[in-house]
């Protein structure tokens, strides 16, 4: 039961680093942006929340949702407007500035909010949880779960059903052959790093649900995503859904068996997936095209 | 209707086009030739926007364009096929196309549909993810997509190359056709003398970034034509 138990705790993780490495796909896997600052876009979200919650009352978690997105968004958009579109193909500086930025937000935050911690009150309904026989499944993390499978279905539905998504798509394939296509790539760019961002803002939201917020939120999460991204093969929204689920689960259970192992349990998770990357470079899911096969 | 003047164009610090001039009329169908390596690939990405120009400009329809974004002058009317029979891989055939339709404002079925006219393989492939393909088959969609924006001119850069025979022979019935039935103004970059005799009004040919010959059709006949592209 216990096992069973650290199932859904770990599973809640992993929705929670796949709202995270979400954005990364866009952001990391498809426009080949390594921004460290993306961490700090889900501390933005969980602010968000924060703040909403005095103005909104007790169901500010709803509220908190999409006002995240659109802090978060636009955000990512100034970031990639001011800084980051100077430094398209060179990862090295930018992910030197982003780092940078990174920390500069992080102050910023602790500037307006203090270095402690603050808390976020989940409505009444996220409290409790359901008993299945022994099993006890937490409504906060079943909430969360169901969170990061809708906002996956949701930006599969807009890539592929979509114009927008459709062109998004195009301009990740072949940002020439698009921009001689007729497509606006500029702008293009611009959409994506607005929402790539803006899921950070929603997995920071997310995470009021299951602990308190800090300046500093954003870096305990931010490489393990990554990494859920590498694992899962750039770019391929199906690889980063197992990866995330498989890091999340591996973690809490690593962390469960051994004691005191919240640092051990990265060391194990690091070395999975050093040992899964020999085997697999490309990560789980690659691109295939006549032209590569 | 497109005109070329004095187009100074670099990588870095290798400069690659000096000075070259081009002028093609509405309806014309004009050569861009010369041996391997001369500048014709260099040429078209300038005029397209897709390399910057260090000096020169690029006027089309009377309009100064040499300062637009390159989606900017398809909007302008210039449809572009690159070397390399190029898609977008894990786009459908027919994703590849609605990307060019919608992106020119060309939501509208017909002109998918003219398209496709041209090139009877395609609409059986419709579902098909493009990057599977054969070669030729990526050609020809790649030269559709290029029309469903309803270009007023079409730069096509040797639209030949490395494509299977029987292939070759619809590709180059369909420029015919674009070019004599539907009036439509087409840059072809092409190294095989032949095929320019069949199909090009005028030409220009470059060396080393230069144009050393330009004429039309007639000219192309001319003993020291042949002695500027071969090797
Ligand atoms: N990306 C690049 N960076 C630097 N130099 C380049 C680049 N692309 C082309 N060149 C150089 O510019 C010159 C002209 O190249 P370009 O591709 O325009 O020639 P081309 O006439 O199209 O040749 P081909 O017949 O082989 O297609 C060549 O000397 C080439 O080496
Ligand atoms: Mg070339």
């Amino acid at each position: 039961m216990a096992t069973l138990n650290q199932l859904v705790i770990g599973a809640s993780i992993g929705a929670v680093l796949l709202l995270i490495a979400l954005g990364l796909t866009f952001t990391f896997g498809q426009m080949g942006v390594i921004n460290m600052a993306h961490g700090e876009f889900i501390m933005a979200g969980a602010y968000t929340a924060y703040l909403l919650q005095p103005l909104v009352g007790t169901q500010s978690v709803l509220v908190a949702l999409p006002v995240a997105f659109a802090v978060a968004g636009v955000l990512g958009l100034i970031l990639e407007r001011l800084a980051i579109r100077h430094f398209y193909g060179r990862p090295l500086d930018t992910l030197l500035l982003t780092w940078g930025i990174s920390l500069i937000l992080q102050q910023v935050a602790r500037d307006i909010f203090g270095a402690p911690n603050v808390q976020v009150r989940a409505p009444g309904w996220l409290t409790g949880g359901l008993d299945l026989g022994g099993v006890r499944l937490p409504y906060n993390r079943v909430f969360i779960m169901v969170l990061a499978v809708g906002c996956v279905v949701a930006i599969w539905l807009y890539l592929t059903r979509m114009r927008h998504g459709r062109r998004m798509r195009a301009v990740m394939q072949n940002r020439q052959l698009a921009a001689v296509s007729g497509v606006a790539t500029e702008r293009v760019d611009q959409l994506t790093f607005f929402i790539g961002s803006g899921l950070a803002g929603v997995a920071g939201v997310a995470l009021t649900l299951i602990g308190p917020v800090g300046p500093t939120l954003g870096t305990n999460y931010i490489v393990d995503a990554f990494l859920v991204v590498v694992a899962g093969g750039l770019g391929q929204l199906r690889g980063a859904v197992i990866a995330a689920f498989a890091l999340g689960i591996l973690n809490s259970f690593v962390e469960f068996w051994v004691d005191n192992g919240a640092s051990f349990a990265k060391v194990v998770v690091f070395a999975v997936i050093i040992a899964f990357l020999q085997l697999r470079p490309q990560g789980m899911f690659v691109v295939r095209t006549r032209a590569l096969s | 209707m497109l005109t070329v003047q004095g187009l100074d164009v670099a990588y870095g610090r290798a400069q690659v086009l000096f000075g070259v001039d081009l002028v093609a009329p509405g309806g014309s169908l004009v050569c861009v030739m010369g041996r391997n390596g001369v500048g014709k690939t260099t040429l078209l990405k300038a005029i397209m926007g897709v390399l910057p120009v260090r000096a020169g400009r690029v006027s089309f329809a009377g309009e100064d364009i040499t300062g637009l974004k390159t989606h900017e002058r398809v909007r302008r009317g210039l449809g572009y096929v690159p070397p390399g029979h190029e898609t977008f891989p894990q786009l459908t055939v027919a994703e590849n196309l609605q990307v060019a339709a919608e992106a020119a404002g060309q939501v509208s079925q017909g002109a998918v549909d003219e398209a496709l006219d041209l090139f009877p393989a395609l609409p059986a492939l419709l579902k098909r993810r493009a990057g599977f393909l054969s070669g030729g088959q990526q050609q020809q969609l790649a030269i559709a997509r290029a029309l469903v924006s309803r270009p007023k001119m079409l730069l096509l850069d040797e639209p030949t190359e490395g494509i299977q025979p029987s292939i070759i022979l619809e590709i180059e019935e369909a420029v015919q056709r674009l070019h004599s039935e539907l009036g439509l103004a087409i840059l072809l970059v092409e190294q095989y003398l032949d095929l320019a005799l069949r199909l090009a009004d005028r030409f220009v040919i470059l060396d080393a970034g230069e144009v050393v010959r330009a004429g039309d059709r007639s000219d192309l006949r001319d003993p020291s034509v042949h002695s500027l592209l071969s090797v």
